[in-house]
């Protein structure tokens, strides 16, 4: 089944005192498979946030449709099956950590038993069932952000919505997001969520989906996005002797010297075949040879450079 | 199950705030001070602090409506706090159901707390309680109930601000609304006649539920006439929330 499909969906809003129209969604077709992570990246204004509060139903579209698991969004009860993460986050602050999970549990119609075993279960998750009797006025950002994830889980949700999850979090607090995001996975959970943080979209997801300017610019997995855009094969090697240098750069000028190692750069299968042949000739070792391919963030930025240019 | 978690999420934001104390704390000092009056005045002692007793509960308890009803989904959306909630398997107008009659807790409990003040008084200098002093402070709850809907209702579509000079403007119109009518039945011109009779239809009938001169002056009021009131609050209560549902249901947040 598909966890997530929108058709056709557009969002205006109309600001200011001229209520002009701003399109923030411009006919969005998006396709979230189930099971798998979907990475929803792009600028900031493109649109990431407006999709996912049109997903739960806290703004409506202008135009088009969504389903979630096979059902219409207007239909509240779907929400059972969802966990949502908002942006910020901003919660109730005058209740402490158990208060505000033991509400949430409330929201799903759970028994008293099975709020409070879950609550025991998600604070231990997060890391912050030392403080679970503290209002949440007193926490920081990224306490905030812990315990808005386990809100999203209470209900034990067959979709989570989550976005920029890993924001404001330390380098910890990031791993272990990323550690419970592919747990959900392994549990069988479709995780859809947007983000700044290349890096982690990149170790994380089965699929990406880029916005631009309210516009779904590019879907699909990570090899099929970045690697028809190789540019560049590393070597390294060693014990490699001077005069193959000269040889070496009848192929590719990009050669760096550093202590006993060489690095070379090459463009293509053919040349990193020439070169791994001079090095094989000249008994130099080789240490290391990475398919250049290019990062998620270069891949972006390339993209939307090009973009500002048309 | 849903509407009464919201309900005691919204009660228990209204205890944890400090300005409600010292809202009570002001109110119990007015109710005590009638002591003082009533020693000016001679033979009247009882009369007066009856009256500024039920004075106090209704205009401390208008504030509390009024400033806590204004803001009550204004903030939540202000403030982000209702993404989650909505985000769950919860119907909008189980929100905003929740939302009143949370803040109807908190006034009931309000309301309590300065009557038990004014009927220890009472005890005290009368050696007894009667019913009727009840049957006030019965018909200024509902009284409070209608006004906090008002609130309601236009805090589901406008600033707190504004809303807070709209409920006031229902308030006071909403006790001159008889008169109005009178004097648009006087009027000549059919502008006014028809204007006026709007104003005396779509606006809470206020007058209705004020009883706090009869009560002081010993006046019986029937528990005929009570019901009356209490349905006449009921059913335009409904109207007023269904008409916020609607509004409410319709709306971006953002
Ligand atoms: N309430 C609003 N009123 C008017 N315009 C809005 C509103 N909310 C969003 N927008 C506009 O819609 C566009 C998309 O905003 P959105 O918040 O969805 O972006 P985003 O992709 O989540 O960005 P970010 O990465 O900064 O979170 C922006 O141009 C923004 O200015
Ligand atoms: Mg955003």
């Amino acid at each position: 089944m598909i966890a997530v499909k929108t058709q056709g969906l557009s969002k205006e809003f109309r600001t200011g005192f001229t209520m002009k129209k701003v399109s923030a969604l411009h006919n969005l077709n998006l396709e979230v498979e189930e099971g798998e992570i979907f990475g929803y990246i792009g600028p900031n204004g493109a649109g990431k946030t407006t999709t996912l509060k049109i997903l739960t139903g806290l703004i409506y579209p202008t135009s088009g449709n969504a389903w979630i698991l096979g059902r219409d969004i207007r239909d509240v009860a779907i929400k059972k099956d969802i966990g949502f993460l908002p942006e910020g986050p901003y919660f109730y602050d005058y209740l402490t950590a158990k208060e505000f999970l033991y509400f949430y549990g409330q929201l799903f119609g759970m028994r008293k038993r099975e709020i409070e075993e879950k609550m025991d279960e998600l604070l231990n998750l997060v890391g912050l069932r030392h403080v679970k009797d503290i209002q949440l006025r007193r926490f920081s950002k990224g306490m905030l952000q812990r315990i808005g994830i386990a809100q999203a889980l209470i209900n034990d949700p067959k979709l989570l919505l989550l976005d920029e999850p890993m924001s404001g979090l330390d380098p910890i607090g990031r791993a272990k997001i990323k550690e419970i995001i592919l747990q959900l996975k392994e549990d069988g959970k479709t995780i859809l969520f947007s983000s700044h943080i290349l890096s982690d979209v990149e170790m994380l997801c089965d699929r990406v989906g880029i916005l631009t300017n309210g516009k779904l610019t590019d879907v699909g997995s990570l090899d099929s996005l970045l690697i028809p855009e190789v540019k560049s094969i590393e070597i390294v090697t060693s014990h490699m002797e001077e005069n193959t240098i000269e040889e070496i750069k009848t192929i590719t000028e990009k050669i760096t010297l550093r202590d006993e190692k060489m690095l070379i750069m090459v463009d293509s299968e053919e040349n990193k075949e020439r070169v791994l042949r001079i090095i094989n000739r000249n008994n130099g070792r080789l240490i290391s040879l990475t398919p250049g391919r290019k990062t998620l963030e270069e891949y972006l930025v390339e993209k939307l450079n090009r973009g500002v240019a048309l | 199950m849903k509407i009464r978690a919201i309900m005691v999420n919204t009660f228990r934001e209204a205890i944890r705030d400090k300005v409600l104390y010292s809202l009570l704390f002001f109110a119990l000092l007015m109710i005590g001070g009638s002591i003082l009056l009533g020693r000016l005045t001679i033979g009247e002692n009882i009369k007066i602090i009856k009256d500024m007793g039920l004075a106090s509960i209704s205009i401390f308890g208008l504030l509390i409506a009024i400033f806590v009803g204004i803001g009550l989904v204004y903030k939540e959306i202000d403030k982000k706090t209702i993404y989650t909630v909505i985000a769950k398997p919860v119907h909008r107008y189980q929100f905003l159901l929740g939302k009143y009659l949370g803040l109807i807790l908190t006034l009931l409990v309000e309301v309590s707390i300065m009557s038990a003040g004014l009927l220890l008084l009472v005890l005290f200098y009368e050696g007894y309680i009667e019913l009727s002093i009840l049957k006030a402070i019965l018909l200024i709850f509902f009284e409070l109930m209608t006004i906090t809907a008002v609130a309601i209702l236009f805090s589901s579509f406008s600033t707190p601000i504004l809303s807070g000079l709209f409920t006031l403007a229902v308030y006071i119109v909403g006790h001159l609304s008889r008169d109005l009518l009178a004097f648009g039945v006087e009027s000549e011109s059919a502008m006014i006649k028809y204007s006026t009779a709007f104003i005396y239809y779509s606006l809470p009938n206020l007058d209705n539920f004020n009883i706090k001169g009869k009560i002081v002056h010993q006046v019986l009021v029937s528990w005929e006439y009570l019901s009356f009131a209490m349905l006449y609050g009921v059913l335009y209560i409904s109207i007023i929330l269904l008409l916020s549902m609607v509004i409410f249901q319709r709306r971006d947040f953002k």
